[in-house]
């Protein structure tokens, strides 16, 4: 908390007594922990970064202007060597940055996707877990663990090879197989925070169970779970790349790991292809752990000493 | 008496769960379009509709779904997972002629993970502001965020290309042919070296952070802080009292981890021609071979709920608390 000069404390009043200091407006809960995210440089240059990417995923395609499927050159031009194509072309002389820049669209977007449906999937089943207790919870929680064993990426890829590549099945593949960890830090904070004196005092009031839920334990339970959604988002990027490395990806859209898929066979000759959109995707997550990061010191100033 | 007691629950529990998979299988494969007639008459090259439904009837795809299930459940336990017409051989051959490739990468991977992770997070932890304990935090940011398909390519390039330490693919090299069994190791541990660091490198940020975390608050306790009273040696009382008790998140950790170095392997293992169950995986969702892809899921979900069992008991043999505490 910043000190203002303040010339209040030091005057004398007429008995002599010196007035204490003036109680501080209390501020917006969103404000301080902007002061406090503020202080983690790493993560204040990351979400910089991350902003930038975003804005070059929306706009970028329109600016650049260069269809990422067009064979525009000879293929395999190293980047440098023209500069027309900054970053090169791949192995069918299509133009690698357009490649990139339209590939961001995709896997952000499936990135947010795939996230909210597992931070919905993981709140609705810890808070049920956390907020009833007894066999409901030991059912969602046999449940949670169930999924827990089933190997994640082999699971998605089950799906999306019975039901089909397309954005909406392969967002629900990631979505299905990644909420667990939401599931349980969600349960926890509830089993928490059900116990303290607000929540009995507004049960007692003839607070409903929804009501108990959503509107009483479920903001105090978020911090967390803020957190855990920022770094699901970059567990889901990843995840979609390793998806169309596989080549289990919507033929009709560019994606940062399905551009690495298609060039892996000539990355040996020709490795740029392969470590550019690689690069893109490395930044972009290393960008949302430290944004995490940042959060985490934020929403859970007490964790700061660790 | 009471360690027998648990032991027996959570077998028991093993093999519910591992019922539970099964039945997400069918119900995968039964809501999937196509089914094992189409498969046949695909590979036969089409056949008409008489002979089709003469193929059902003989799988039993006209009985209720219930049936189904059950005749599939039992199958499935006596470790018959159907015939693959992609490889034709039976999918139970074909996995077990891969798991132990699998087995080796995702052991070694995983061990090695842990004792780096480990020794990097207890080294940090006794200097929480050193340059090591910087370093470590880095490190552990990289690991993971690159996405692990690309760090194999990358060793790949680095250490098989520019360096020619490390053979390209494989496991084996086919030119090695009446060596003796030491031979054999090396040739097999050199191919090991570069996917077991690839699928390593995730895991290690993960164990070293939390291990520096618990370490940490483990050497700020009063015991350990009676134990130096006492007058010990400091690495004594770091590594013999401290870390028994700093390593017990870490080894749950790894458990819960286990499913990830499980998917882990796939991506790896396909990056390095590794001829294990993910390679298998990706050439058989490329064949939309059906049932080997679901005997895959099974097999790799008993990977992982065997590997949750020993953790388990790792577990309770670390912290004699743990078991008795349900």
């Amino acid at each position: 908390m910043t000190e203002k000069p303040n010339d209040l404390d030091t005057v004398p009043t007429q008995d002599g007594l010196i007035l204490e200091e003036p109680i501080e407006k209390a501020r917006h809960p969103f404000m301080e922990a902007w002061d406090m995210f503020r202080r983690n440089h790493a993560a204040l240059v990351a979400l910089m970064i991350l902003v930038l990417i975003i804005l070059g995923a929306v706009f970028g395609p329109s600016l650049y202007g260069r269809d990422p499927f067009d064979m525009v050159w000879a293929p395999f031009t190293p980047p440098g060597q023209n500069t027309d194509f900054l970053f090169g072309t791949d192995y069918l002389g299509r133009d690698l940055l357009a490649m990139i820049i339209s590939g961001a669209r995709v896997s952000i977007i499936i990135g947010l996707a795939a996230a909210f449906v597992s931070v919905f999937i993981g709140v609705t089943i810890g808070a049920l877990a956390g907020y009833y207790r007894g066999w409901v919870e030991e059912v969602l929680m046999r449940f949670t663990e169930f999924f827990q064993v089933l190997p994640t990426l082999l699971f998605s890829m089950v799906i999306v090879a019975l039901f089909g590549a397309s954005l909406p099945m392969i967002t629900f593949a990631i979505g299905i197989v990644s909420w667990t960890a939401v599931a349980r830090i969600t349960r926890a904070e509830f089993l928490r925070i059900r116990e303290l004196e607000y929540v009995t005092a507004s049960r007692a009031s003839g607070a409903r169970d929804l009501k108990l839920i959503f509107s009483v334990i479920l903001p105090n339970a978020l911090p967390p779970i803020i957190v855990q959604s920022a770094l699901m988002v970059g567990s889901a990027i990843l995840f979609e790349a390793g998806l169309s490395f596989l080549g289990l990806t919507d033929p009709n859209v560019v994606s940062w790991g399905q551009i690495i898929g298609s060039n892996r066979t000539y990355f040996l000759d020709a490795s740029y292809t392969v470590t550019l959109p690689g690069v893109a995707i490395f930044v972009t997550i290393l960008c949302i752990s430290l944004v995490g990061d940042g959060l985490n010191d934020a929403l859970n100033p007490k964790l700061r000493s660790r | 008496m009471n360690f027998l007691r648990v032991t027996i629950t959570r077998l028991a529990y093993a093999a519910l769960l591992l019922v539970a998979v099964l039945i997400l299988n069918f119900t995968l494969m039964h809501l999937a379009p196509g089914d094992v007639a189409d498969t046949i008459a695909q590979s036969a090259g089409g056949i008409d509709a008489e002979a089709l439904e003469q193929i059902r009837r003989e799988y039993g795809l006209d009985q209720p779904f219930i049936v189904q299930l059950g005749s599939y459940v039992g199958r499935m336990l006596q470790f018959d997972l159907g015939y693959s017409f992609f490889y034709s051989q039976p999918v139970t051959d074909l996995i077990l002629d891969r798991l132990p490739a699998t087995l080796l990468l995702v052991i070694a991977a995983q061990v090695l993970a842990l004792v780096v992770g480990v020794v990097f997070g207890v080294i940090s932890a006794r200097k929480p502001n050193g340059i090591f304990s910087h370093f470590v935090t880095l490190a552990s940011l990289i690991g993971y965020s690159a996405p692990v398909f690309w760090t194999g390519l990358l060793m790949l390039v680095m250490f098989s290309l520019i360096l020619p330490w490390f053979p390209v693919a494989g496991m084996r090299d086919v030119t090695i042919e009446n060596g003796n069994i030491f031979i054999h190791t090396v040739d097999v541990a050199r191919h090991l070296v570069l996917p077991m660091v690839t699928l390593a490198s995730i895991f290690v940020a993960l164990y070293s952070r939390l291990s520096r975390a618990s370490m940490i608050e483990v050497l700020g306790s009063d015991y350990v802080r009676t134990a130096k009273a006492k007058g010990l040696q400091t690495n004594q009382v770091v590594y013999k009292h401290a870390l028994k008790n700093a390593i017990s998140p870490v080894i749950t950790l790894a458990g819960l981890q286990l499913s990830a170095v499980v998917s882990g392997a796939v991506l790896v293992e396909a990056v390095f021609s590794w001829p294990g169950l993910g390679s298998l995986a990706f050439q058989s969702i490329i064949a939309r071979d059906t049932p080997t892809i679901l005997g895959i899921l099974f097999f790799s979900s008993l990977v992982v709920i065997v590997g949750n069992q020993l953790t388990d008991l790792a577990l309770r043999l670390v912290d004699p608390r743990v078991g008795s505490k349900k």
